[in-house]
């Protein structure tokens, strides 16, 4: 680099660059929270919904699914499994249910939870809001 | 032991530095693991099943950075402020307190059910647990955030009263985002758009954020000890580096937001910014060889700069290039959370932070095992072995990912597409070949662990 373009010039790009950016994204960060409600199927968090949430973390289920994408990869999207399961939320706790608890040989499976009745209710109301937060028509189809 | 130490307290690293390794390689048992459930589905199931191995790998990963950075600090800040640590004691109580509380959660996930563990420790008091890589139990967090104070602390009053460097800056204002972005991890609202949308405040701002910031310094600092440039021309590289990885990386948050509920604005402000997100580490890739090229002494640990050349290069590919290819939204639209990103996350994690943690490990070590400017040649030989091995083998564990990643993406995202699990049974065989190449990967690992103890044949014998 040429002596025309000083350390100072490095340093002063550095701090205002950033300090410029992260003002741009706290700005955007204040936009999205106006427009979400209109996106993020917010009026449809129910406590049943909260309590689903709430065992979707206590028992690690993106530790193997992905959620809108995100998770690990060893096992469906679940984001849409509520159209891809028909709109059933039958089917989904059925599922749940009947995962035998030493697994399948040499396939993979789900653990058995042992979850009670209100749970699965409630995981199910989980997976049905979060079909319908509005994802821009992702994931392309109903595979996930 | 005669040390080689310029001042005594960077002593402190060296415990830092082999809890870095010792949990590397848990980590990349784990990894194995995982490899071979993808294709045994059933293999130690139900006692380890697939997301509790996960948990470990990844977590492993971040704990055992964690402690790379921070040995790195202790390091490379005395030299820098050409001062003593704050308070190695200190330094000392925080190190045991991460090392006790970062086993004691990895031994919780793999002792009892999650949600057991979720129970023991609280999560219904302040619920942040279950939630991609930031698992630990909130007590966990909440002691990762009293170390992170702590360290800060040791390393800001030593920098404050010392010489102020562009590195010892640019570290630290690193050190101080990591450890305010990580407070987000505490809001874990119900509404699962916001839950996501601060999510990755936490993981994307760390890593393609201000992490990056503390890989440029780290680098320059050991770019300046082994090849001498004068600290004029490095520090305005650094500033450049660190300027780009802000400038891009902040608004590219914004690849995050495509499909998760989120304004569809951020489709084209993600894809423009993402895009420019490979500029920093290509800048890196120059800055290390330009360095090199124009060093102005050889420097006898050759291990090192090739550990410092290995990064700038694996950090462009993998966090750069394999970054690229899938960020632009009507791509992003097939590949989303498919094997593509695993792919992704591997090569950036290791060609950019491992690797860094590796190279100012392999500067240090030899200081901190008082052998002088570096270890003797046979030792390097095997360590640069290992250098090869295990980067060659995640080379190709992200080509044979980045394969099936391609062929699932083709066979369930187009058209009706085919069920997940039956587009996963064909995609086996790259599954199987990534598990061969994290064999290798292992191999070189062991390969690393054997340079630590390799001695010269007539040192051996004297």
């Amino acid at each position: 680099m040429k002596e025309i373009f000083t350390k100072s010039m490095a340093r002063n790009i550095y701090f205002g660059g950033s300090i410029f950016f992260v003002l741009l994204f706290l700005a955007l960060t204040y936009d999205t929270h106006q427009a979400l409600p209109q996106r993020d199927n917010s009026q449809a968090i129910t406590e049943t919904v909260a309590l689903g949430k709430k065992l979707w973390e206590k028992n690690n289920c993106i530790g193997c699914h992905t959620l809108l994408g995100e998770g690990a990869y060893y096992a469906p999207e679940l984001g849409n499994v509520y159209v891809r399961y028909g709109k059933s939320k039958e089917a989904i706790k059925a599922f749940i249910k009947s995962r035998p608890v030493n697994g399948i040989p040499g396939r993979r499976s789900m653990p058995q939870f042992n979850l009670t009745e209100e749970e699965l209710e409630a995981l199910a109301e989980f997976l049905k809001y979060s079909s319908e937060i509005n994802t821009a028509n992702w994931p392309p189809n109903k595979q996930g | 032991m005669q040390t080689h130490l310029k001042y005594q307290s960077q002593a402190v690293a060296k415990p830092y530095f082999y809890a870095a390794i010792g949990l590397f390689v848990l980590q990349v048992i784990f990894g194995l693991i995982l490899g071979l459930q993808y294709v045994m589905g059933d293999f130690l199931f139900p006692h380890v099943p697939f997301n509790i191995a996960r948990m470990v790998h990844t977590n492993l990963l971040i704990v055992w950075l964690l402690f790379g950075f921070m040995g790195a600090a202790y390091y490379l800040v005395p030299e820098e402020s050409q001062r003593e640590i704050h308070s190695p004691k200190l330094a000392m109580i925080l190190f045991w307190a991460f090392l006790v509380a970062g086993v004691l959660t990895v031994a919780g996930y793999l002792l009892m059910p999650y949600a057991r563990l979720a129970e023991i420790t609280g999560n219904d008091i302040l619920p942040t647990m279950g939630r991609e890589f930031l698992e630990q139990p909130t007590i966990t967090k909440m002691g990762i955030v009293v170390v992170a104070l702590g360290f800060l602390y040791n390393i800001g009053m030593t920098i404050l009263s010392g010489r102020k460097t562009v590195i010892n800056v640019i570290l630290l204002t690193g050190l101080i985002g990591l450890a305010v972005m990580f407070l987000f991890s505490f809001y874990n609202p119900d509404n699962l758009v916001k839950d996501k949308y601060y999510w990755w405040w936490v993981v994307h701002l760390w890593v393609e954020g201000v992490w990056e910031l503390i890989l440029g310094s780290i680098l320059a600092f050991v770019l300046i000890k082994t090849t001498g440039v004068d600290r004029e021309v490095v520090d305005k590289w650094l500033y450049i580096i660190v300027a780009m990885a802000l400038i891009t990386g902040i608004i590219g948050t914004g690849h995050h937001y495509y499909w998760i509920g989120t304004p569809e604005y951020w489709q084209w402000l993600g894809s423009v910014f993402s895009a420019l997100e490979p500029i920093p580490f290509f800048l890196m890739t120059l800055f290390a060889f330009n360095m090199v090229n124009r060093r102005k002494r050889e420097h006898p640990n050759k291990a090192t700069v090739l550990w410092a050349m290995g990064t700038g290069v694996m950090a462009f590919l993998g966090a750069g290039v394999w970054g690229f290819m899938h960020t632009l939204a009507p791509v992003n639209y097939y590949t989303h959370g498919t094997q593509i990103t695993a792919a992704h996350g591997h090569m950036a994690f290791y060609g950019a932070y491992a690797m860094i943690v590796l190279t100012i490990i392999s500067y240090a070590m030899p200081h901190l095992r008082g052998q002088g400017n570096a270890a003797c040649n046979r030792a390097q030989v095997v360590e640069m072995w290992s250098f090869w091995l295990m980067t060659v083998a995640m080379v190709f564990i992200t080509l044979f990912l980045t394969a099936a990643g391609i062929l699932q993406v083709w066979l369930q995202r187009f058209d009706e597409g085919q069920p997940f699990m039956v587009v996963q049974d064909q995609l086996a065989i790259f599954y199987w070949m990534r598990e061969a190449a994290g064999v290798v990967f292992i191999i070189g690992l062991i390969l690393y662990l054997i340079s630590f103890v390799v001695k010269d044949k007539n040192q051996a014998t004297a």
